[in-house]
């Protein structure tokens, strides 16, 4: 599904990323845990390829293809999708709009026929009520005035509707009540499948409770400098990182 | 092509072959008002930029059109760009080159106690001269508008709206002029006059455009326009200039707010070569209330000026002023806008913002908000801000699949709809929602409209 090999990545000239190797098969849950500024979220953006991320070395093949050639909108087509750490308000775009504009865009990418509003409205009819979200969020404008937990939950609402094959969760505990985190949890793991992988980006071990992974990576100064089970989360939470940012220094 | 020295007037003479009120009647108090206004414009000739007001908007191009006879193209109009659906434009007048066209006019039934129509067929039958009480008086003289002067010197024809006190027109009236220029540039000032007596309502919707193809070309429009809205009176007064991008617009805009009054006024601005949108607005009793909004989109070398004067007189007035512009390519595009707050306007309050969208490099925006505050008790602020589209934003759209062209256009949408949705006529929202979209969809074809 995901493979990273050497990757190294440089942020306002500023080395981040250094030498990160990763691979992730399909139907996996990767965990990426790791302190602050260890380029959690970098590695994020330059998967889903937000402009001033430059890949100085190394490679990203998604699906054997080379995932950092394509634009953006050509990645979310193909099946990758990130959920933000810190999702952007929109003004004036009604986010019904922008959820049917999101699905139609996907489902040309994929050469399936795209859905009209009365078609696309009975669809997120029975995503919003499988996450429980209230109407009110879909008819206002794009994350404006959404709490934390509301903007989260559309994160998912996104990620349900737009069906991806990889999966790429950037922080979307931080900041969640207990509730909004098992809705969180909930979402995801509904989408767990043999043909879907799932990379969750996390500081805490709270959410792999809930989400369950195959594995877990540390990051730390731009590399993974361990794998293991699921343990390794449970361990992580005990020592902390101290251990490991010394590891790698 | 010879170029004549531009004195006014030689503008005057330029301008005038037939295109005055050559078939009014001789009213004394007409005759004297054009004489006094030509006069002036006489000794004071186009504004140039050495004039503060007029810093940022050059009317040289107006100086090198050479125009001809005045002609009432007798153009076939086979689809007149109408804004409101079918079925709510029962009133529709239609001006061709700034003489009404009775012809391609729909005029329905109208409320007993209202008048609408033509301004010089209205003086044409004007015995008791009631007109007088209005027409030039509501601008004033204040000897420092020529375009305003150029405009009473020379007023052809326009539209004429009276409502009787408490009558409440239901439908919009709208209003289409149309230029056309197929024989060489033509010049025409139309003049409109509304008054709306106490506690009387009527929505303006007003179409400014170009016949297009090879009968659009180089016009010269420029309007005034008078209105007073009595005391509880409400009028909303909503105009799209969609001229041919040879054209060039201007306009002067003089209302009266009485007490408890409302004026609500909204331009979308796409045409034209060359606009300038001045409006000025006195409210001159308690109560008295106007929103002054706008959006414009340009590109090219298209430019357009919103200049705004808003007189607080009186106590417990209100104004509301919010512009919005998308500028591409070299597209310039300034807001001037005055906010005067005078020692008895105690309790006033007053809210003026200009945003400005920039999607080139080298489009330019000048943004002169002013405040002159000499009451000590009232609630007023002003704001401007001009900038790229949002990265960030652009980017969460693209991360979820949308194109980058779409995306932009789905931006830029969300940035205008706000100041449109907020109108009040019912059908009127698609239709400048879709102008939208079509301006969008002209730069994705790569033409300017």
């Amino acid at each position: 599904m995901l493979e990273i090999k050497n990757l190294h990545a440089t942020v306002g000239g500023k080395g981040i990323l250094k030498g990160l190797d990763l691979k992730v098969g399909a139907g996996e849950v990767h965990a990426i845990m790791g302190p602050n500024g260890s380029g959690k979220s970098t590695l994020s953006y330059v998967l889903s390829g937000r402009d001033g991320y430059d890949v100085t070395e190394g490679e990203v093949l998604y699906q054997g293809k080379n995932l950092l050639d394509m634009e953006p909108e050509a990645r979310a087509g193909a099946g990758v999708f990130l959920a933000f750490q810190y999702p952007v308000e929109i003004p004036g775009v009604p986010n019904t709009t922008f959820l049917r504009e999101a699905v139609n865009a996907v489902r040309k990418f994929r050469g399936e026929p795209t859905l009209d509003p009365m078609a696309f409205l009975k669809l997120l009819r029975i995503k919003i009520k499988e996450l429980g979200i209230t109407d009110d969020l879909i008819k206002r404008a794009v994350n404006v005035g959404f709490s934390g937990g509301e903007k989260k939950r559309n994160e998912i609402l996104q990620m349900a509707l737009l069906d991806p094959a990889l999966a790429i969760l950037d922080e979307t505990d931080s900041g969640l009540d207990i509730d909004a985190l098992k809705t969180v949890a909930d979402g995801v793991n509904a989408l767990r499948a043999p043909d879907r992988s799932v990379l969750v980006i996390t500081h805490y071990q709270r959410l792999l409770d809930y989400i369950v992974p195959d594995h877990v990576h540390v990051l730390a100064h731009g590399r993974i400098v361990r794998s293991g089970g699921k343990e390794l989360a449970q361990e992580l939470e005990k020592t902390g990182y101290a251990a490991f940012t010394g590891q790698a220094a | 092509m010879s170029q004549m020295p531009a004195t006014a007037e030689n503008i005057l003479e330029r301008f005038a072959p037939g295109a005055a009120l050559a078939d009014a009647p001789a009213l004394p108090w007409l005759e004297d008002l054009r004489a006094g206004a030509r006069q002036r414009f006489a000794a004071a000739g186009l504004p140039t930029p050495r004039l503060e007001s007029w810093k940022y908007t050059n009317l040289r191009p107006l100086e090198k059109l050479e125009f001809a006879p005045w002609a009432q193209e007798q153009v076939s109009i086979d689809r007149l760009p109408s804004l409101l659906p079918q079925g709510q434009s029962t009133q529709r007048l239609v001006f061709v080159n700034g003489r009404f066209r009775e012809d391609l006019s729909a005029l329905g039934a109208l409320p007993d106690g209202v008048r609408a129509g033509s301004l010089a067929d209205a003086l044409a039958k004007d015995k008791s001269g009631a007109l007088a009480d209005t027409l030039g008086r509501i601008a004033g003289e204040d000897g420092n508008q020529p375009m305003l002067d150029l405009n009473t010197a020379m007023m052809s024809d326009g539209f004429l709206l009276h409502l009787e006190a408490g009558v409440r027109l239901e439908w919009p009236i709208e209003v289409i002029y149309l230029g056309a220029a197929p024989r060489g540039p033509q010049a025409f000032h139309p003049r409109s006059l509304m008054v709306l007596e106490e506690d009387s309502r009527a929505i303006v919707v007003e179409h400014h455009d170009g016949i297009g193809g090879n009968a659009g070309g180089a016009y010269f429009a420029n309007h005034a326009c008078e209105i007073r809205v009595g005391a509880d009176a409400q009028l909303r007064h909503y105009k799209v200039q969609a001229e041919d991008t040879a054209a060039i617009h201007l306009s002067n805009l003089h209302a009266e707010v009485r007490g408890g009054g409302l004026y609500d006024a909204f331009t979308l601005t796409r045409g034209a070569r060359l606009s300038r949108c001045e409006a000025s607005v006195a409210l001159a009793a308690p109560g008295a209330e106007c929103h002054l909004n706008g959006i414009y989109m340009l590109r090219g070398e298209q430019h357009c000026d919103n200049t705004t004067r808003i007189d607080h007189l009186a106590p417990e007035t209100a104004s509301r002023e919010v512009f919005k512009g998308v500028l591409d390519e070299r597209a310039r595009g300034v807001f001037q806008g005055k906010v005067v707050v005078h020692q008895d306007a105690q309790k006033s309050d007053g809210h003026q913002l200009s945003k400005v969208l920039l999607l080139s490099d080298t489009a330019e925006m000048d943004a002169k908000p002013e405040l002159e505050i000499y009451a000590d008790d009232v609630k007023c602020s002003h704001g401007a801000t001009a900038g790229d589209m949002d990265p960030e934003a652009l980017f969460y759209l693209r991360a979820r699949g949308i194109p980058e062209e779409t995306a932009r256009h789905m931006l830029i949408e969300a940035f205008l709809s706000d100041t449109i949705n907020g109108l009040a006529a019912e059908g009127l929202c698609p239709a400048l929602l879709s102008s939208v979209g079509h301006w969008l969809s002209d730069a994705a074809d790569g033409g300017a409209s």
